[in-house]
């Protein structure tokens, strides 16, 4: 059916998009119609791809995606790219080199990151569905502080052919939208093998969300109440996983020592793979061109200074230097030890439980410019970075809210049991007490 | 002064698509820029995929150099800036190569000699550059990413080589081998580079970069020899420095710009898997390699080891000696005719056996050992069809050209005058009394200067041992 | 601790140029965030990660390609289908 569109001109008072598709093009199948929001770090054939960058101002991808390729054979309309923190660095939509995005609970607020744009237009209304990214807590985290639902997938369970790498041994792409029945339903049409993706898993995802959970072990580890949760988040979550207990499961209290240096072997590994992949932008074969009047490393390192933002170039140097000889044993090979460990921890205390739970974040939404400085933001990661070290699912579902802020129920699974904490993310949502 | 070389050698494996991609590997003759796709321009978001074939080739490539397989290899991301560069990484192996702890015999300066492989190795070719404005004083540079991926194995041996000849007896033996497993091609342009490491004992080791030909180690290294020695004997001191083999003019450069330690920050390739191909090596077959068929030139058609050397060191002269009929193949006739004649023809032309019609010349050996013409013949026939396949790619069939140039044998009937053969010997006693003469006192060699004079006439079609029984007979007054 | 000498020599090792400006600042955010990975210096590996996917290989077979046009689209002023880089020697 050639030639279907439906036509999208919202009212983007959040700035939710970076650019928007007037009349999207459709078709038949399960998303027959519906807009989809996609991230902007997510190839588009024909559409502008920036990852809020201005290094790739102007690139236009000749290929889609694999998710974006199954989201159209599905019928969906790509209706608009979104903002996000620029290559996915960061935690609030502020480091969008374009414009930062605003929470549609309280626009005085950031909408969290890095896909705070896709939380927002899901928030706001403009669409059902988004997809967003989640390296550190990008998709779980925005989706706390905007009230929204957002899962990351299974390490491998999602394709990241067409995905912009930051840190690829990290991210997922994942599903984002109002309920659980709906990030469920997208994560039908995204999940499964691709061959392109060699760290693809061929394990497709078909799943009813069954909101019976008696039976059900959850774990609490103490670690995700420590020292810098708000107190006030920490009692909502707590409320949440006492609905759960009402209706039938097990909660068990937990120890997650690996939590102590979970953090920093999230932030060594991200960087250093960050630094070796944004190398390509060099601006030869796409994006804004290099001076050719330069010679190639004068006019390489200022096309690099122009085009990458501050946090950007912090990111790169950073991983440069854990990489670099003399450093790669202190650093990197010391993270990965490290993230082995958060492994073993994620293994040991699923022999337990059937899932892991705690909050999303440790704060509602911050104000904007309230996290000034790079270490105080990097540290409001520190719940959601254990998933994406082991590789395992996670969700966030809300909970409740603090002062009327959305607070995020965070739940996390076995490696593949993506449907799990799917479900005990739907019993929370179906609430009452069994 | 004892001369110590180890050599990197870079190859192209012989796959039909590329390392990471489907893109074809096929791109020589074809426009810049038309075999490429997201993968192997580094697009964002493109990922790479691993080439089955590439492992499996540079699997047999570790059997073949003895090496052992590793449980596990990876892939690593070598980290530097430079516009041949897609990703601004290249992939490689790093610590965790395919194959290590190999060796290769080979005819060493002082008989059989036994080089060690450090290791080999997997990696993607970077794309080719072309500076503009002049070699001195380029203005920008323009990329071409078709070669961008295409599979290269990298081999590394241990400083056991001892002179620039036996480097290059090395490179020949490697590329014999390589290609007798079928997994390189030796006549693509560019498809082997080399780096070399010398020092003479005592000194610092240069490293020679950018040395793409066989004859270019050799020279090369012969060059740094000299280099070195002179620097020595006029007292200064071998700096350690990466110098460039500049082919042109068969000297080695300094590289000036003081090349920084470079760091490349290797770590595992997140985007690939990690390989554990140990059981897959040993399953895998090898075809006979140089050394054995050489002995097997030996034992089953008797020829003589330098003999079955030179046909076995080229793996399309191996298969076509092996595709003679067998009669052929025992006789040393047909293998100095091949390893001498036919090598030699095609080496002054500075051709390759590749690209000529080995059945051509197989029906001349044919033809020849029937005795249909004479060895000088058969020699001027060579000759015709090299050049006419010089010249335009394509030659005649044998028969054709020997009837065009009239270089049929001659035959000399038993008792008839009327054979040409005759004809000429009645001439040529006619022209020369004096030597006739003297045949009658008993001067042997009189009557090689009339055979001689014969064959002359007869454009060296008359079999020599006609003519040396027409004369006999016609001198000793039979008739 | 590094110091701001360090700073430009990643800069340069990562080929970022850093603004003389932004030095100083760059400097002591390294130096926090080194000094909150120094907890890594405390992690006694438990074991090796244990693989779970090995080998993953395609066929050898030749997938077409994209044309010269397509290649060449999203990039500023190419020659002779050529991509144009600055020089390097």
């Amino acid at each position: 059916m050639p030639g279907r569109t439906i036509s999208f001109h919202p009212d983007d008072r959040y700035a939710a998009f970076l650019r928007t598709i007037p009349e999207a093009p459709c078709g038949d199948g399960r998303l027959a119609a519906v807009p989809v929001a996609v991230k902007d770090n997510i190839s588009t054939a024909g559409i502008e791809t920036t990852c809020a960058s201005r290094i790739l101002e102007g690139y236009v991808p000749p290929y889609d995606a694999t998710v974006v390729e199954r989201l159209k054979k599905a019928g969906a309309a790509i209706v608009g790219k979104t903002n996000m923190d620029e290559f996915g660095m960061g935690t609030t939509t502020e480091n969008s080199a374009f414009w930062p995005t605003k929470n549609p609970v309280d626009p005085s607020r950031v909408p969290g990151g890095s896909s705070g744009g896709s939380a927002a237009a899901v928030a706001a209304g403009l669409v059902p569905l988004a997809l967003g990214t989640d390296t550190g807590g990008s998709i779980r985290c925005p989706a706390a502080f905007c009230g929204i639902v957002g899962l990351k997938p299974t390490y491998g369970r999602v394709s990241r052919y067409g995905l912009i790498a930051y840190a690829n041994s990290l991210e997922q792409i994942g599903p984002m939208a109002r309920t659980v029945a709906d990030v469920n339903l997208l994560m039908e049409v995204i999940a499964g093998h691709d061959p392109r993706d060699s760290t693809s898993r061929d394990c497709p995802y078909h799943h009813a969300p069954d909101p019976e959970i008696r039976g059900v072990r959850i774990g609490v580890p103490e670690e995700f109440f420590g020292e810098g949760v708000d107190p006030r988040v920490a009692s909502v979550v707590w409320d949440a996983i006492s609905l759960l207990e009402r209706k039938g499961a097990e909660v068990i209290t937990c120890r997650m020592p690996s939590m102590a240096y979970a953090l920093a072997a999230y932030y060594v590994t991200c960087t250093s793979e960050a630094s070796s992949n944004l190398a390509r932008f060099d601006g030869v074969r796409y994006g804004p061109p290099a001076d050719t009047k330069k010679p190639w490393h004068e006019a390489f390192q200022e096309r690099r200074r122009e085009g990458f933002g501050e946090e950007v170039r912090r990111r790169i140097m950073l991983g440069t230097f854990a990489l670099s000889s003399g450093y790669y044993g202190k650093y990197y090979a010391k993270a990965q030890a490290a993230r082995n460990n958060v492994r073993a921890d994620f293994e040991r205390l699923f022999r337990e439980v059937d899932v892991l739970a705690g909050p999303t974040m440790p704060t509602v939404a911050f104000r904007f410019g309230e996290k000034s400085d790079p270490l105080s933001m990097y540290l409001s990661d520190i719940l959601t970075v254990p998933a994406n070290l082991a590789g395992v699912p996670a969700i966030s579902v809300p909970c409740g809210k603090v002062e009327g802020l959305p607070v995020g129920l965070q739940v996390m699974g076995r490696w593949m049991e993506d449907e799990r904490v799917v479900d005990v993310a739907y019993a929370f949502e179906q609430g009452g007490s069994a | 002064m004892t001369v110590i070389v180890g050599l990197e050698i870079h190859c192209q494996l012989d796959t039909a698509t590329k390392l990471f991609c489907g893109c074809s590997t096929d791109y020589r003759d074809d426009p810049p820029n038309s075999h490429v796709c997201p993968v192997c321009l580094g697009l964002p978001g493109s990922l790479p995929k691993v080439n089955k074939k590439a492992v499996e080739y540079a699997l047999k490539v570790a059997k073949a150099l003895n090496c052992e397989v590793p449980e596990e290899s990876e892939f690593s991301r070598k980290n530097y800036f430079y516009p041949d560069l897609d990703k601004g990484y290249q992939i490689t192996q790093y610590d965790k190569p395919l194959a290590v702890c190999g060796y290769l015999d080979i005819e060493g300066d002082e008989g059989e000699k036994r080089v060690r492989i450090t290791r080999v190795h997997m990696e993607e070719d970077p794309g080719r550059l072309v500076h503009k404005g002049g070699a001195d004083r380029p203005k920008y540079t323009l990329v071409d990413y078709n070669r961008a991926g295409i599979p290269l194995i990298e081999i590394v041996t241990e400083p056991d080589l001892r002179s620039p000849k036996e480097a290059r007896r090395f490179l020949n033996k490697l590329r014999a081998t390589l290609e007798y497993l079928g997994v390189f091609d030796s006549e693509k342009e560019g498809s082997l580079r080399v780096d070399a490491n010398i020092s003479l004992a005592g000194s610092e080791r240069v490293e020679v970069k950018n040395i793409t030909s066989y004859k270019g180690v050799e020279k090369a290294l012969t060059f740094e020899v000299t280099r070195q020695k002179n620097a020595i004997r006029r007292g200064q001191k071998i700096v350690r420095e990466t110098r460039h083999f500049v082919e042109a003019r068969g000297v080695t450069t300094s590289s000036r710009s003081k090349e920084m330690e470079q760091d490349y920050r290797y770590f595992p390739e997140p985007d690939l898997r990690p390989l554990r191909v140990r059981d897959w090596a040993e399953e895998i077959e090898i075809p006979e390699l140089p050394d054995s068929r050489k002995q097997r030139f030996i034992d089953d058609y008797g020829l003589s080891p330098t003999h079955a050397a030179t046909l076995t060191g080229d793996w399309q002269i191996a298969e076509f000696y092996d595709s003679l009929p067998a009669d052929l193949k025992v006789s040393t006739a047909t293998a100095t005719w091949v390893a001498d004649t036919l090598l030699g023809e095609l080496n002054y032309r500075d051709m390759s056996i590749r690209g000529v019609p080995l059945d051509h010349f197989k029906e001349l050996l044919i033809i020849r050992q029937s005795g249909d013409i004479t060895e000088k013949a058969a020699v001027e026939v060579l000759r015709s069809l090299l050049d006419q396949i010089r010249e335009s790619g394509t030659c005649e069939l044998p028969r054709q050209c020997i009837g065009r140039l009239g270089l049929f044998a001659i035959a000399a009937t038993e008792e008839g005058a009327d054979d040409p053969v005759t004809a000429a010997a009645r001439e040529a006693i006619a022209e020369n009394p004096q030597a006739v003469a003297d045949f009658g006192t008993g001067k042997k060699e009189a009557l090689n200067f009339l055979v001689g004079q014969v064959m002359r006439k007869t454009r060296g079609c008359a079999k020599p041992g006609d003519v040396n029984r027409v004369l006999t007979r016609l001198l000793s007054g039979d008739e | 601790m590094i110091t701001e000498r360090d700073t430009e020599h990643i800069g340069q090792l990562a080929d970022i140029a850093i603004h003389r400006e932004e030095l100083a600042l760059f400097t002591s955010r390294f130096n926090e965030i080194l000094e909150y990975f120094d907890i890594l210096d405390t992690v006694e590996a438990v074991k090796e990660e244990e693989e779970r996917s090995y080998n993953i290989l395609r066929e050898d077979e030749v997938v077409p390609s994209l044309s010269q046009e397509e290649a060449l689209a999203n990039t500023t002023g190419p020659e002779e289908g050529f991509f144009r880089a600055p020089r390097v020697m």
